[in-house]
């Protein structure tokens, strides 16, 4: 019989590599794109050493599009073809948009109802109807080559940082952006819960912090626990549409009172001149950080001029109440967290709106001390998102950055009189599952409608509602004898599942049902092809090389997997997951994507148990707060 | 596999999934908190999803699992009302079920206060008086804490733990009440 190879304890047995791993900060206003080198998180810079990318889309034609700076630079000219702010729109249906009237774009809603994505908007552009997943992967896109073009290879994978008061549609229609960007997504992480990390890591910081993020469209407040490389989210609260933009919209409506005194006649403004309003508005805005007037000058597309002069204090008084508005989602954080003002050892502040003398001033005030901003509020979540991109990827191999994160927003089912029943409350730690029963409401009812909602409001109305599906195949009982048990499982990127089943007379009649807002399966894989210019052909060799991919990194995975816990398994199982590794690796040699498929898949049952054995052991390890290599022969 | 909301995983391992089991703890009321959480802590740190990004999906699949189990075992015995209510579900006594609705009634008249109150407080926007009351409640459970360590862990009195049981599960609702209402005031 052969020896096992055992290898010296901290060493990996399989020869290091590197893998390329990102962190990517999807932004509203801009996004960055950062990497783990030589130990340090550094921002991804362009070829002209910009580390923002203006989250700003422009088509151009049905062929071509232009990301960033230069599609930026168009807004006031192009504005229909030129999206800015996104992120406002993903998961987004168009009752759900507040002030379309100054919104530059042409509104469709998605009304196919056979889509999965019915309701959602669309933008009508000059390359076609664009939906808010669509432009975003575009800037991921941008994002992908710029790293890819800096690190010299292709990206294993990406930790995109969404913000923590996104709700399960809004995660969802991130996560899709990335497939159709061909980003392989490690993990959706929180934007206040990377930017803790990165403020955490740099500052030793050990306690009580408050992570005040206002961005461009969103507004988080995290409350996190560090405590020796575990950073435990203990609340989060927000607002995803509350953020600098409202600002710049404040400022660009007082521009328009301004010129109706003075021209009360003036015509309505055309999708050019509103964009170059909000423009001059967002650039008076930031000038009025470090100055105490801004004045604001340009000529409209009718001659018509714009010379106004905007006092800081007159900006305090347009904003204020938005200010105000931010203070609710603490107040109700701090109450989650059981926690008294006293408690809090910092305030970090990220997000470039929280520049804002006045923003800051309100925090102060409300935390009884002054905000931490030694940090740059516009890097510091994707700095967070590359260190945690690093250690997901397997760069780091010691175990001491942790990251337990919340879901925000409370998860239930629709009962009877219109009112939700919640089973996942806010602010349970991820991944959590939990099982709720109904039963019949009448005699010989086989069929059960499930209604999936998202929100903390009792009526069913005031909840955003995730999805809709009906059970059947009930065995005809008496009302209130069936069991059904529904189930929900938010996963650690916090996307939720839920499963529906009769348990009585032990039928099996369950249905898995995933919520998704961005698009469907089939209309991301016509995506991705009519993106290549594929043929028929070319997808196929694209899921034969997809599958080899995934074969290839399930065998090194036990190679591992074995070297490190063989001694778990009897010889027969040893050789049975052997026999199964050859039986995949014999498949590889094949063209049939099929049948590498079915031996990945052969080979992940045979290797259940493994699994579970390995679990276990490294969690007796973790008991025992040594590991067992670090027993001493005597 | 699922059962009542918990979740029963791991089957084939020598893991109990028995709460107190799972972070090697004294099965008690009285409970070593920092012991707790540093034992969950070591879990997580083994078990999170986020350290198998990269394994094989039977692998993801456990470590979800198992994760998912230490979030539910640490909350559940992290807060005194539902680690009393767990520890009579271990001895097969529902604590929240409806036919067990014996409550003695001097109690009976300390509920009806408590809600009038807050229903008072609650109609005048009177938060200083929600917080009052809420510290008044919190001491409540204090004492009801105590009692609990007594009935438990010395003299096994399960049927008087019932009893305290739902007290504490009453406060509890009536301080989440209280916070509600605070919040709506607040807003």
């Amino acid at each position: 019989m052969a020896l096992l190879q055992i290898s010296e304890p901290g060493m990996s047995a399989a020869p290091h590599q590197h893998k390329l791993a990102v962190g990517i900060d999807l932004g509203t206003t801009n996004s960055l794109v950062a990497t783990v080198r030589s130990g340090m998180s550094t921002v991804l810079q362009d070829e002209h050493g910009r580390s923002l990318l203006p989250s700003v889309v422009r088509y151009i034609n049905d062929n071509e599009v232009i990301v960033g700076h230069q599609a930026q630079a168009k807004q006031s000219e192009d504005p229909i073809n030129t999206i800015v702010s996104v992120k406002r729109f993903m998961g987004r249906g168009i009752k759900d948009i507040a002030d379309k009237a100054h919104i530059p774009y042409r509104f469709v809603s998605n009304n196919a109802s056979e889509s999965p994505s019915q309701g959602m908007l669309q933008l009508d552009t000059r390359a076609g109807l664009k939906s808010p997943v669509e432009i975003s992967a575009e800037i991921l896109k941008a994002l992908k080559v710029r790293a890819e073009k800096a690190l010299g290879g292709e990206l294993t994978g990406a930790v995109i940082t969404v913000p923590a008061y996104f709700d399960d549609a809004q995660r969802q229609a991130t996560k899709d952006a990335a497939r159709l960007a061909g980003l392989h997504v490690l993990r959706l992480l929180n934007e206040p819960t990377a930017a803790a990390v990165a403020y955490g890591l740099d500052n030793a910081a050990e306690g009580v912090y408050v992570i005040y993020d206002l961005g461009g469209g969103t507004f988080d407040v995290s409350i996190l626990r560090l405590s020796k490389g575990v950073f435990e989210v203990l609340a989060t609260n927000g607002d995803s549409a509350l953020g600098g933009d409202d600002f710049d919209h404040r400022i660009y409506c007082w521009i328009l009172d301004q010129t109706r005194e003075q021209t009360p006649n003036k015509q309505p403004l055309n999708e050019e001149d509103t964009r170059l309003l909000l423009t001059k508005a967002r650039q008076a805005k930031e000038w009025l950080t470090d100055n105490d007037e801004a004045q604001i000058t340009c000529k409209l597309s009718d001659g018509y001029a714009i010379d106004v002069v905007l006092s800081a204090d007159t900006l305090v008084e347009l904003t204020q109440n938005l200010v105000n508005k931010t203070l609710s989602p603490m107040r109700k954080a701090m109450r989650d967290a059981g926690l008294e003002l006293s408690e809090i050892k910092g305030v970090v502040m990220v997000g470039g709106a929280t520049r804002m003398p006045h923003v800051r001033h309100a925090v102060q005030d409300f935390f009884e001390q002054e905000p931490l901003t030694n940090l740059d509020p516009d890097k510091v979540v994707a700095l967070g998102a590359a260190i945690q991109a690093n250690v997901l990827a397997g760069n780091r191999s010691d175990d001491d950055l942790l990251l337990l994160d919340v879901t925000p927003l409370s998860l239930g089912l629709e009962t009877m009189g219109g009112l939700v029943e919640k089973i996942i409350p806010r602010n349970s730690t991820l991944p959590v599952a939990r099982a709720q029963d109904f039963t019949t409401f009448k005699d010989g009812q086989t069929a059960m409608s499930i209604h999936v909602l998202q929100g903390e409001r009792d009526l069913v109305s005031a909840c955003r509602s995730l999805a809709r599906f009906e059970l059947r195949g009930i065995p005809p009982m008496a009302a209130g004898a069936a069991r059904i048990r529904v189930t929900f499982q938010v996963d650690a990127d916090g996307l939720l599942s839920v499963s529906a089943r009769e348990e009585t007379k032990g039928i099996e009649a369950s249905i898995t049902v995933k919520p998704s807002y961005g698009l469907s399966e089939d209309q991301i894989t016509a995506m991705l092809k009519s993106s290549f210019g594929a043929a028929e052909a070319d997808k196929q060799a694209r899921a034969l090389a997809e599958a080899k991919v995934d074969a290839m990194s399930l065998i090194s995975a036990i190679n591992i997997a074995l070297e490190q816990d063989g001694h778990l398994l009897s010889e027969s199982e040893k050789d049975e997951i052997n026999a199964s590794v050859k039986s995949l690796e014999q498949t590889l040699n094949t063209e049939d994507s099929h049948a590498v498929h079915a031996a990945t898949e052969a080979l992940n049952e045979t290797t259940e148990n493994f699994a579970a054995k390995r679990m276990d052991a490294s969690v007796s390890r973790a008991l025992a707060g040594k590991k067992i290599d670090e027993v001493d022969l005597k | 596999m699922w059962l009542r909301g918990k979740l029963y995983c791991l089957s084939v391992s020598g893991l109990n999934e028995n709460y107190f089991e799972l972070f090697a703890l004294k099965q008690s009321f009285a409970i070593d908190i920092v012991a707790l959480e540093s034992q969950y802590r070591q879990i997580q740190s083994a078990a999170h999803p986020d350290r198998f990004v990269t394994a094989s999906s039977a692998e993801k699949l456990k470590s979800m699992q198992l994760a998912t189990l230490a979030n539910e075992a640490y909350q559940t015995l992290k807060k005194p009302a539902a680690r009393a209510k767990y520890l009579l579900s271990l001895n097969d006594i529902d604590a929240t079920q409806e036919t067990n609705t014996s409550m003695p009634a001097d109690f009976l008249m300390q509920q009806m206060e408590w809600r009038e109150a807050l229903e008072d407080y609650k109609a005048a926007k009177d938060i200083d008086g929600l917080e009052s009351l809420m510290k008044e409640m919190r001491q409540a459970a204090t004492v009801l804490s105590n009692e609990l360590s007594h009935l438990f862990d010395e003299k096994n009195d399960l049927t008087t733990a019932t009893a305290a049981t739902r007290k504490l599960i009453f406060i509890d609702k009536v301080c989440e009440d209280i916070n509600k209402a605070i919040i709506q005031i607040e807003d």
